[in-house]
């Protein structure tokens, strides 16, 4: 950690431009030898961009990479491991039906005879692999078949993997997004047992419990940029959020870059004033009141009470359990634990068509595999969940699937040729109003609406913010998800703020402020 | 064929006739209607008489009629087999489901001769009815086993189907006792070989059936969400569609036409043959909704372009049996024509030879 060796990885001003988006500009990052480095930014600031790049998946438009101080340009992933880099990815990609010792050796079985068409050689695969694992201090039988083993095993048999060619440099790409408490302190053991080897690790996660809990050093990025370099135990959570999302109070530095900054300025003080006008206390009885749900692995048990006409924003950083939450109360994840009343009755989400039938809405965040038929017309997709809830028998004829449709067009503004057009060939606003019209068709009581703003351009960003408020307004409940603080300060009347898998706060409209929130988001008490 | 179509696309013209042009250019069913066009072109030209109908004995005969009639059981198969495609599915179980639904129904007619006051008549073993009733429950079985297996086991439809596949023909033997039953019972005949009104009766059991089918899609939800279904089961879950209980109905439904197709051809062959009933009609069937336009991805499909493409099929049979090409090269020039249709298909082919002649 000394600064006087030099980095074993250098990256300087790579910029990466596709097309419309500017993902990476002058983005660096210094590797040392024997350091845990962590990788933090918001959805979007351009991490997996830069670690592609880093990997040989992405080629940079400019810059440099300098490994052990020789130029470097690696054109493929094979190449980037043969140089050194090697990477575990978010999912464990290996395969579950084959054993430990071939997942670990896959595509480069040890050969009898040191020929490469020589048998192969069954018994050196084996031991060679439980001595790779032993060096992460597993021990297992590496003969069984992977699926055997629980996930927390599958991300020790990924690194081992990994290992195995003389790495210098490791990333860590979310290991442990789908590992539980245990399980990411055995990863954190391996972690430490690799850096005292003098391994370089890169690190990347949403977690900033984790990130105080292994780093040594942490860059942040923002906008496709390197906000900064900081040694961990110089940087309080407080300052490492603010920098992640920038100020709260400087809404062009958190909205997605790209955009024509004055819109956004007078888009923000349009909204700001209009909703500052309508501000009485919103909010009678308890529509719905979870308590004490939970998921294993997943999310920590979390009471929640939403209002009728209430809008609740949830806040937190990607991961801290928010789209989690928004699940288990859509019954599209099944809770382990807890219970769920809704208008004073308790009830059963099983599936997605209980939550429904309850009158809860859900918009996912993931439009395009969650959401949107793209195939399938803008009417198709409008009556899409009033069908599925009328049943196969009760078909709504063609002309009040064309009034629902038309109507709904003219009234969120969808722009849209005709309402028989593909969904898939709207852009992303306007394929999240036609979502937004599917869910409004059925009049629910709630409407959770998972990051609606996330890739869609400002304009249909700011009307889809007044359709919501108009909607809450009128009555309907509102779970507002957004990873843009900015935006869901501005428009929430309540907010609970989640962190790490569960809520760690709840603040009234009038005891809304950047600095607590803020605070509460980082884990540091006010 | 191919490239002249393609400049038309997307590009509605002035007047309404050339409008009306483009939209026929841009009709699904173009390509696998003009494929059966030029076919039919093709015989006419080689096969003299080919169009000649005449009526005997008070029944349509001809080329045509013939052709219609043997392809029957593979438009029956195709009608299902199209609704399982199209949820991303596929079934290959349809055979065996055929020689099944057979053996059962010939075997609990089968038929025995009694003198009637000095006249013979032939008795079934089971009244009609209830034989023909059995044969489709089975089938309906069949199609519930298959349906859970893809949608609550989550067995990938390929593997799933293949099970039935191969335990379906076994049970048929079993049924048969390994034997070929003839039935011997005059009113089973007239499934697959009697006529009505001129016409042989098996095209009413198609008709029937595919304009059930068609008002069952396009006239309740059902289209919709099998499309819905097919092409991201992810959303339409979350859209509150009850995605297993679909997937369960339209591989029943498969079923159920495959028994009906099992019923057709035994009684036209007037036996059951467990061996050979239906062997590799789920490969026509799978063919037939592929020549018709509709993706093995799953999605948008299309019935009536199914029941086109079951007669290319037979089409290319009769022709190459009445051309006298040896049955040996029937293969080799069926895989050629499928290739070429199958090929004019493909976006990605198109592409090319775009690029090609620019």
């Amino acid at each position: 950690m000394a600064q006087a060796t030099p980095p074993v990885l250098e990256v300087t001003g790579i910029h990466k431009q596709f097309p419309g988006v500017r993902a990476l500009c002058d983005a660096g990052l210094r590797l040392f030898p024997g350091e845990v480095h962590t990788l933090m930014g918001q959805n979007g600031a351009g991490k997996s961009t830069l670690i592609k790049v880093l990997t040989g998946v992405y080629q940079p438009d400019s810059g440099s990479v300098h490994l052990d101080g020789r130029p470097i340009r690696p054109r493929s992933t094979q190449e980037a491991q043969a140089l050194g880099i090697s990477t575990v990815y978010q999912e464990v990609n290996l395969c579950p039906n084959l054993s430990v010792a071939e997942n670990i050796f896959i595509g480069r079985y040890p050969r009898r005879f040191a020929h490469r068409f020589g048998p192969v050689d069954w018994r050196a695969m084996r031991r060679q692999a439980a001595e790779l694992l032993k060096r992460l201090q597993i021990d297992i039988d590496v003969s069984k078949q992977l699926a055997h083993y629980p996930l927390a095993i599958q991300q020790m048999v990924a690194i081992a993997r990994a290992l195995h060619t003389d790495a210098k440099v490791l990333i860590l790409d979310e290991p442990t997004s789908s590992l539980d408490e245990a399980e990411v302190q055995t990863l954190f053991g391996v972690l430490r047992r690799l850096r005292a080897e003098g391994m370089a690790i890169l690190f990347v996660t949403h977690f900033l419990e984790q990130t105080y809990a292994i780093s040594d050093r942490i860059t942040v990025m923002r906008n496709g940029e390197r906000e900064g370099e900081y040694l961990c135990a110089e940087l309080s959570r407080l300052a490492l959020v603010n920098k992640m999302i920038g100020a709260v109070g400087d809404t062009a530095a958190v909205d997605t870059a790209a955009v024509d900054t004055a819109a956004v300025d007078t888009a923000a003080t349009d909204v700001e004033s209009s909703g500052a006008a309508d501000t009485p206390a919103r909010g009678g009885d308890v529509f719905l009141a979870a308590r004490g749900i939970a998921r294993k692995g997943v999310l920590r048990p979390i009471d929640l009470d939403l209002h009728r006409g209430e809008l609740l924003g949830l806040a937190g950083l990607l991961g801290s359990g928010r789209t989690e939450t928004a699940r288990l109360l859509f019954g599209a994840d099944k809770a382990d634990s807890g219970s769920i009343e809704i208008r004073g009755r308790r009830v059963r989400l099983a599936n997605p068509r209980d939550a429904i039938a309850q009158g809860i809405a859900y918009c996912s965040e993931d439009r395009k595999h969650e959401g949107a038929i793209l195939p399938l017309s803008v009417r198709e997709n409008i009556v899409l969940a009033l069908q599925a809830r009328l049943g196969i028998w009760r078909a709504m004829p063609m002309k009040r699937q064309q009034q629902l449709a038309s109507d709904y067009v003219k009234w969120l503004g969808i722009k849209t040729a005709s309402i028989e057009t593909p969904v898939g060939s709207l852009s992303g606003g306007n394929q999240q109003k036609v979502l937004l019209a599917r869910w409004l068709a059925t009049e629910p009581g709630l409407m959770i609406l998972d990051e609606p703003t996330r890739g869609i351009d400002v304009r249909a960003k700011q009307e889809i913010m007044d359709y919501v408020s108009a909607l809450c307004r009128k009555g309907m409940s509102i779970l507002f998800i957004s990873s843009e603080l900015p935006e869901v300060l501005r428009v929430s009347d309540r907010m609970v703020v989640m962190r790490d898998r569960s809520a760690c706060g709840d603040y009234r409209r009038g005891e809304l402020d950047e600095t607590s929130v803020l605070q509460a988001i980082a884990g540091e008490g006010a | 064929m191919t490239t002249r179509a393609d400049p038309a696309l997307g590009k509605p013209s002035g007047t309404p006739a050339q409008a009306l042009g483009a939209v026929l250019l841009q009709h699904p069913l173009l390509r696998p209607a003009a494929a059966l066009t030029l076919l039919l072109v093709l015989d006419a030209m080689l096969l003299p008489g080919f169009f000649r109908l005449e009526i005997k004995d008070g029944h349509l005969y001809g080329a045509l009629v013939d052709i219609l009639n043997r392809a029957a059981p593979l438009m029956l198969a195709a009608l299902g087999m199209t609704l399982v495609i199209a949820t991303r599915g596929i079934d290959i179980s349809v055979g065996a489901v055929v020689a099944l639904s057979g053996a059962v129904a010939a075997t609990l007619i089968g038929g025995t001769m009694v003198i009637h006051e000095g006249v013979p008549a032939y008795v079934a073993n089971t009244p009609m009815g209830v034989a023909l009733a059995a044969a489709i429950g089975v089938a309906l079985l069949c199609g519930l086993w298959n349906g859970v297996l893809v949608a609550a086991i989550r067995l990938q439809p390929i593997v799933a189907t293949l099970i039935l596949m191969v335990a379906g023909r076994g049970l048929a033997q079993l049924i048969t006792d390994g034997q070929i039953v003839t039935v011997y019972y005059q009113p089973y005949f007239f499934l697959g070989s009697g006529y009505l009104l001129g016409l042989p009766f098996s095209l009413y059991v198609v008709a029937a059936l595919f304009t059930l089918t068609l008002l069952l899609v396009k006239k309740t939800a059902l289209g919709l969400f099998i499309q819905a279904v097919g092409i991201n089961p992810v959303a339409a879950r979350l859209a509150g569609l009850r995605t297993a209980t679909l997937i369960v109905l339209v591989y029943v439904f498969c079923s159920a036409c495959a028994g009906m197709a099992g019923l057709l051809i035994t009684s036209n062959i007037k036996s059951a043959d467990a061996n050979n009933a239906g062997l590799l009609l789920e490969l026509d069937a799978i063919l037939a909704v592929t020549l018709g336009g509709t993706s093995l991805a799953g999605g948008r499909f299309s019935l009536a372009g199914s029941m086109i493409g079951a007669l290319i099929i037979q089409t290319l049979t009769y022709t190459i049996y009445s051309l006298g090409v040896p049955p040996e090269v029937n293969m080799v020039v069926k895989a050629i024509v499928v290739f070429v249709v199958c090929i004019s298909q493909s976006s990605e082919f198109r592409q090319l030879l775009k690029k090609r002649t620019a």
